[in-house]
C-alpha cells in the first residue's frame, strides 16, 4: 500500500503533513487523512487484533464499522481509526493486544477456537465450582477493549439545540437532492453528513461514471451557496426520538434537533462475503478500497482479486485498475455476465472474469499476517463450490462487492415497518412514521438519476406535510432494474474460520450450532451467539446471520424479520451525553452576605443555604453551638427566603385553605397567623407552613422549602377542579424573608421599624404589615426556634438593605447570623417537626403527633376521609422525644439509626443532636405507641452495631410551656433577674 | 422528546410539563364506603387505551386534561378542566 499521485477529488491536503506515532513508531500523514488512511499510505496493513481469537485484522470498510482497528490515543478509549481524522502529535496504540500487533501472545487462542464454540462461557468452567472464579478472572483479563484512565481530565461538552423544517440525514446524492429541493421551496434545512465532506458514494464509487464528479461539484456549489441550508459535516444522527427529535453527534458536541420533518438518506452499508480466512489483512470491501483510493489517494493493494456480484463490484475493479493495481481476476458467482459500462471497460482492458465462481478460501502469507492468494472454485448447479475445479490465484488483496444492507436503524427507531424486497434482496420501508421519509438506497433506489429523483420526492412529501410551497409529489418508489445484493454470499468450509461477525469472531458454524441448540429465532440467535452485539452493532453481520438462519430453518428472509434497532447508531462518548453537567441551584438575594460571613453552604432542595458560619479557630460543632447560644441568649438572624411564599386572594380564598389544610381558617382573625398542615388524599402529611390572614379575603402563607413548587401546583389544580373564585400567586422568588430570633430580637427590630412591637399590640402569632428599614414589609411573629421571633418578608430586591439594617441595629446586642444546622437544633429542642425528616411518605398526622392540628369536624379537607377510615385502627407508631443520659459520652446515634426491640426493628431515629441548652443528646424517634410514652427506655443500634439505651421524655425539651416565644421583653427580664437573685 | 399540545400555549416540549396522574372523579366522601374510598385513593387502571390525564404546563401554571392513547403514546386532544366533553 502506497500513496498515489494526486487524485482529482482527494480529501487530503498535501501541504500540511502531520507527524504521529503508532505502537511507538513514527509516521507521517496529511491533514484530511484518517488514522487508517495514513497508516495504509505507510504500508501498514496490520491494524488490530480481533476480540476473541486475537486474529490479525486490517481495513474492512473504512466506514466506521472497522471494530478491529480501534486505537487508544491516551485520552479517548476505542477511537475508531478508520474514520477518526488524523491530528498532529497523536500517540496511538492498538487495543486488545498482549505484546505487539505483529506478535500478540494472546493469538494462540486462535488455535483452540475449536474448544471455544459459541456460548462456551455458558457451558464450560462451571465444574469444579471453586475453579470458576479463576476462569472468570482469566477471561475478563483477556476480554474487553481498551483501558480506562480514571485520572483523565473531565471533558465538558456543550449541548446545542437546533430547529428546522426539514432535517436531512445523510449527504449522499439523494440526501443532497432532498435538501436542495426543500430549501429551494423555502424550507429551513439542516443537512447532516457523517463524513468530512458531502457526496456519499459520489466521492468514491466512480468506475466508468467519471461524469459524477461534475454532479457532485454542482450540488456542493448549490448547497454551499444556499441560505436555507445548514450543512453539518462530520456529524451523525445517533438516534431519532418521539416527535422528530434527533440527536446529532460531532467530534465536540451533541446537537438536539427538533425537525418538522426528517428525511433519512443514510444509504447502505456494503457487506462482506463469507469464506474461509475472509478476515486476513488485505481483504476488504470494494467500497473500502475505493474510499482509500479516491479520498485519501492510497493504493490499497498491488495485486487484487475482485469478488464481484454486482455492478458496484465492477466499478470498484475499474477504480483499482486506474489506481495502478494489477487485477489478477474478477470472480463473479452469478450466472448472467455483468452488463455495465464498467464491465465493458474491464473487458477492453482484457481483465479476466471468472463467471460462476466463488472464493472458497483465502491463503495467508508466510507470517500469517496478510493474504497471499485465494482459492477459487467453480460453482456447481447446487450452488456449491466444485472442489475439482479449485485453483489458487496469487494476490496481496481482495476487494469484496457482493451486496448491501440498508442503514435503516433510524427508520426502525422512528417506528417504520419494513418489508423484504426479493427483487433487490433488501429490507425496504413499507410504512413510515408520520413526517419521517426515506430516500435513496436505504429506500431501495439504486441508479444515480433515480436516487436524485427519490430525494426530490421525499422532499416534496415533507413539504406537503409542512404546508410549504405547492410541491408535486410522485407516488411510486423506483425499483432498480438489477439486484445489487447477492442472496447468499456465504461459502461453507469444513475448517471454518469463515467469519460472519468481525466484532465477535463468529463463524458460519457458530450459527448452525446455535440453531441446532434451539436458538433459532432472530432475537434468540442474536443473544446466544452475540451476533451484532459488538461495537459495530451488526452493521456488517446481521444480514449474513439472518441469511444463514433462513437457510438453516428453510424460511424466507421476509418470514424471519429483523432484530430491533435502538439508539445509538454509532457509539456516543459519555462526555457528550454528560454535557456540561448543568445542575441549576437557586440562591437567595442574601447569598453574597452569607459568603462574606464565611458560610459553609449546603443543598436544601433546589437551594443553596448556609449550613453554618465558619469562624476562625473553631470547628463545625463549636460554630453551631455558638450560633445556637446566640439565639437562646441574645439575638440571631437567619435567611429563610427559601420558604415557599404564596398569596391567595378572592371570595373563595378562605374556602380553598379550609379544604387543603387540616385546620380551620374561617375563624382566623385578620392580623393573625396559624400553623397549617397539608395532607395528600391518603391522609399522609406532605407539607406544613404558617398562614397569615392579611384581610378577610387575602391570605399570605409559607410552605416548606422543598415543597414550594409542588404545593403551589397542587393548589392550582384544586382551584381549577373546584372552580374556586380566587387568585393564587407564587411569591417564593419575588419575596425574601429574614427571621430575627432571640430574647433581644424585639429590641433590635424596634430600632428599624415604625410598627408597634409591644406584646399587646403585636402578640405572639400576630401578622402585621408596615415599614421595616424603610421598606414595606410583612412581619409574622413566629416561634419555630422557640424564642421571641419575627419573620420579616420584603420584596427580594430589598433583602440586602433589610439584612444590613438589621445587622447594624443588632450590633450592640451581639447579633449573630445562624445557619440551617443551628435552626434544626433550635427547633429540635422545641420538638417542632420537619416534614420529610421526622415524617416519611406514609406518616399520618396522628403518628407525627399533629392530632391537635386536625379539625375533623370540618365538612371537608383533603385526606380527611382517609383519616376517618383509619380512625378505627390502632396506631402503629408515634413520634416521641428521647434523650440520652446527661453523663453519656460515647458516640451519639445518627438520623435513621434503628430502634431495636427483641432483636427486631421497632422504630427509627428521625432527628438527633447534642443540645447545648440542655447539655445532653436529644432526639425524636418513631416508636411503637407503647414505647412512645414518657420515661420508657429503648435500645438504639448505632454505627458498628453497638446498642445504646435511650429514654423517652416529654416534649418540648426546652421551655415546655412556650413562655419564651410568647414572652414580652419585660417579663423575660424580670424572670432573668429573679433567677439570678435566687 | 415528545411535544404536548397545551390548550393555552400550543405545542410545547414535554419537559415543560408535569404529569398529574389519571383524571378521576372524587366520590362523595360522606356517601362512599371505606372500600369505595380506598379504591379511589389507591387503585389505578393500567389497561391500554385512551385515558384522561391531568397535565400541568409549568411555566404558565396551566392545568389541563389530555386524552391520551397510553399504548401508542398519542395525545388525541387537550382541554381545560370543565371545557371538555362531560367533565
Amino acid at each position: 500500500m502506497t500513496r498515489l499521485p494526486r487524485q482529482p477529488d482527494e480529501w487530503i491536503d498535501r501541504t500540511q503533513p502531520l507527524e504521529f506515532e503508532f505502537e511507538g513508531r513514527s509516521f507521517s500523514g496529511f491533514r484530511g487523512d484518517t488514522i487508517v488512511s495514513a497508516l495504509c499510505a505507510a504500508d501498514v496493513r496490520l491494524l488490530g487484533r480481533s476480540f476473541k481469537y486475537h486474529r490479525p485484522r486490517g481495513v474492512l470498510s473504512a466506514a466506521n464499522h472497522d471494530i478491529n482497528a480501534l486505537v487508544d490515543d491516551g485520552r479517548s478509549l476505542n477511537v475508531r481509526a478508520d474514520v477518526t481524522p488524523l491530528a498532529a502529535g497523536m500517540q496511538l496504540a492498538p487495543v486488545n493486544v498482549f505484546g505487539t500487533l505483529a506478535q500478540d501472545s494472546a493469538s494462540r487462542i486462535d488455535r483452540f477456537s475449536r474448544f471455544l464454540p459459541v456460548g462456551f462461557y455458558y457451558k464450560a468452567f462451571h465444574r469444579p465450582k471453586w475453579a470458576f472464579p479463576r476462569w472468570e478472572r482469566a477471561i475478563r483479563n483477556l476480554s474487553g477493549l481498551g483501558r480506562i484512565d480514571t485520572d483523565a481530565p473531565r471533558v465538558r461538552t456543550p449541548n446545542r439545540h437546533a430547529f428546522c423544517d426539514v432535517l436531512v440525514i445523510g449527504g449522499g446524492p439523494s440526501g443532497m437532492s432532498a435538501a436542495l429541493a426543500a430549501a429551494k421551496a423555502g424550507a429551513k434545512v439542516i443537512l447532516a453528513e457523517e463524513n468530512a465532506r458531502l457526496g456519499g458514494s459520489l466521492t468514491y464509487a466512480i468506475g466508468a461514471a467519471t461524469n459524477i464528479r461534475d454532479t457532485l461539484a454542482q450540488f456542493t456549489r448549490e448547497i454551499g451557496g444556499h441560505a436555507n441550508i445548514e450543512v453539518m459535516t462530520g456529524t451523525f444522527a445517533s438516534g431519532i426520538y418521539t416527535d422528530r427529535y434527533v440527536t446529532l453527534i460531532d467530534a465536540t458536541k451533541m446537537t438536539k434537533v427538533r425537525a418538522g420533518a426528517v428525511t433519512v438518506a443514510t444509504g447502505v452499508m456494503e457487506q462482506p462475503a463469507v469464506f474461509r480466512n475472509n478476515d486476513l489483512p488485505g481483504i476488504m470491501l470494494g467500497s473500502a478500497a475505493q474510499r482509500l483510493i479516491h479520498r485519501y489517494a492510497v493504493q490499497p493493494m498491488r495485486t487484487a482479486v475482485v469478488l464481484a456480484a454486482n455492478t458496484e463490484g465492477y466499478a470498484a475493479a475499474l477504480d483499482l485498475h486506474w489506481a495502478g493495481v494489477s487485477i489478477a481476476a474478477i470472480v463473479d458467482p452469478r450466472i448472467e455476465p455483468e452488463r455495465s459500462d464498467a464491465a465493458d471497460a474491464l473487458a477492453t482492458l482484457k481483465i479476466p472474469v471468472l463467471q460462476r465462481c466463488v472464493i472458497r478460501e483465502a491463503v495467508a502469507d508466510a507470517e500469517g499476517l496478510g493474504v497471499s492468494g485465494v482459492v477459487v472454485c467453480n460453482l456447481s448447479g447446487r450452488e456449491q463450490p466444485d472442489l475439482a475445479t479449485r485453483r489458487t490465484i496469487a494476490c496481496d488483496g481482495v476487494a469484496m462487492s457482493v451486496g448491501f444492507a440498508p442503514a435503516n436503524g433510524l427508520l426502525h427507531q422512528a417506528g417504520a415497518r419494513m418489508r423484504f424486497d426479493e427483487r433487490i434482496q433488501q429490507f425496504v420501508p413499507e410504512e413510515l412514521a408520520p413526517r419521517v421519509f426515506a430516500a435513496g438506497r436505504v429506500n431501495g433506489v439504486y441508479e444515480l438519476t433515480d436516487r436524485l429523483r427519490d430525494g426530490e420526492r421525499a422532499a416534496a412529501r415533507a413539504l406537503r406535510e409542512l404546508g410549504i410551497g405547492s410541491p408535486n409529489v410522485e407516488a411510486a418508489r423506483l425499483v432498480p432494474p438489477r439486484c445489487p445484493t447477492h442472496p447468499f454470499p456465504i461459502v461453507e468450509h469444513p475448517d471454518g474460520k469463515n467469519f460472519v461477525d468481525f466484532d465477535e469472531d463468529l463463524t458460519v458454524q457458530d450459527f448452525f450450532n446455535a440453531v441446532q441448540e434451539g436458538f433459532d429465532s432472530s432475537e434468540l440467535l442474536k443473544r446466544y451467539t452475540t451476533v451484532g452485539m459488538g461495537p459495530s452493532q451488526g452493521k456488517h453481520s446481521n444480514m449474513n446471520a439472518l441469511r444463514i438462519l433462513a437457510r438453516a430453518r428453510n424460511l424466507s428472509m421476509a418470514e424471519l424479520g429483523t432484530t430491533t434497532s435502538r439508539p445509538f447508531i454509532h457509539p456516543v462518548p459519555l462526555s457528550h451525553l454528560g454535557g456540561r453537567g448543568f445542575t441549576p441551584v437557586r440562591l437567595t438575594p442574601l447569598h453574597g452576605r452569607h459568603e462574606r460571613a464565611g458560610a459553609v453552604l449546603m443543598h436544601a432542595g433546589v437551594w443553596l443555604r448556609p449550613e453554618y458560619y465558619a469562624r476562625e479557630g473553631k470547628n463545625r460543632s463549636q460554630c453551631i453551638t455558638e450560633e445556637v447560644m446566640a439565639v437562646r441568649r441574645g439575638v440571631g438572624i437567619i435567611d429563610v427566603g427559601t420558604l415557599g411564599k404564596i398569596e391567595v386572594s378572592g371570595p373563595d380564598a378562605c374556602k380553598l385553605l379550609e379544604r387543603v389544610y387540616t385546620g380551620r381558617f374561617d375563624n382566623l382573625k385578620v392580623g393573625m397567623t396559624r400553623y397549617a398542615v397539608m395532607l395528600d388524599e391518603s391522609g399522609v402529611v406532605i407539607d406544613d407552613g404558617v398562614v397569615a390572614r392579611l384581610s378577610e379575603e387575602h391570605f399570605y402563607f409559607t410552605t416548606t422549602t422543598t415543597g414550594a413548587a409542588a404545593v403551589y401546583r397542587e393548589l392550582q389544580r384544586w382551584i381549577a377542579q373546584w372552580k374556586l373564585n380566587c387568585g393564587i400567586v407564587n411569591l417564593t422568588g419575588a419575596m425574601a424573608a429574614i427571621n430575627l430570633a432571640g430574647p433581644r430580637s424585639r429590641e433590635v427590630l424596634a430600632k428599624a421599624t415604625t410598627l408597634n412591637l409591644d406584646g399587646a399590640a403585636f402578640p405572639y402569632l400576630g401578622a402585621r404589615e408596615g415599614m421595616v428599614a424603610g421598606v414595606r414589609a410583612r412581619v409574622l411573629r413566629v416561634g419555630f426556634v422557640g424564642e421571641l421571633g419575627y419573620e420579616i418578608h420584603v420584596p427580594a430586591d430589598r433583602a440586602l438593605h433589610l439584612w444590613d439594617t438589621l445587622m447594624a441595629a443588632g450590633a450592640e446586642a451581639g447579633i449573630a447570623p445562624f445557619g440551617v444546622e443551628a435552626q434544626r437544633l433550635l427547633r429540635l429542642e422545641k420538638a417542632h417537626i420537619i416534614i420529610g425528616q421526622d415524617t416519611d411518605g406514609l406518616t399520618t398526622p396522628q403518628e407525627a403527633g399533629l392530632d391537635w392540628a386536625l379539625k375533623m369536624d370540618k365538612p371537608f379537607f383533603v385526606g380527611q376521609r382517609s383519616l376517618r377510615a383509619m380512625s378505627s385502627r390502632k396506631l402503629k407508631q408515634r413520634l416521641a422525644g428521647f434523650a440520652l443520659p446527661p453523663e453519656y459520652t460515647g458516640p451519639a446515634p445518627k438520623e435513621c439509626h434503628l430502634v431495636i426491640r427483641g432483636g427486631d426493628i421497632a422504630g427509627r431515629v428521625t432527628s438527633v443532636a447534642y443540645s447545648p441548652s440542655l447539655s445532653r443528646v436529644i432526639g425524636l424517634a418513631m416508636l411503637p405507641p407503647e414505647l412512645a410514652v414518657p420515661d420508657s427506655t429503648f435500645q438504639i443500634r448505632i454505627d458498628g452495631g453497638t446498642m445504646i439505651e435511650a429514654q423517652t421524655v416529654a416534649v418540648p425539651f426546652y421551655d415546655p410551656r412556650g413562655e419564651r416565644q410568647r414572652a414580652n421583653l419585660v417579663e423575660l427580664q424580670t424572670r432573668k433577674s429573679s433567677k439570678e437573685a435566687s | 422528546m415528545k411535544l404536548m399540545p397545551c390548550p393555552v400555549n400550543g405545542l410545547r416540549p414535554v419537559s415543560e410539563f408535569v404529569y398529574g396522574g389519571e383524571y378521576r372523579v372524587m366520590p362523595d366522601p360522606d356517601q362512599a364506603s371505606d372500600v369505595q374510598w380506598a379504591d379511589y385513593v389507591f387503585n389505578r387502571t393500567s389497561l391500554p387505551g385512551i385515558k384522561r390525564e391531568w397535565w400541568y404546563h409549568q411555566p404558565s401554571g396551566t392545568w389541563f386534561i389530555a386524552e391520551r392513547d397510553v399504548q401508542a403514546d398519542v395525545v388525541h386532544r387537550t382541554y381545560l378542566p370543565g371545557e371538555g366533553p362531560a367533565t
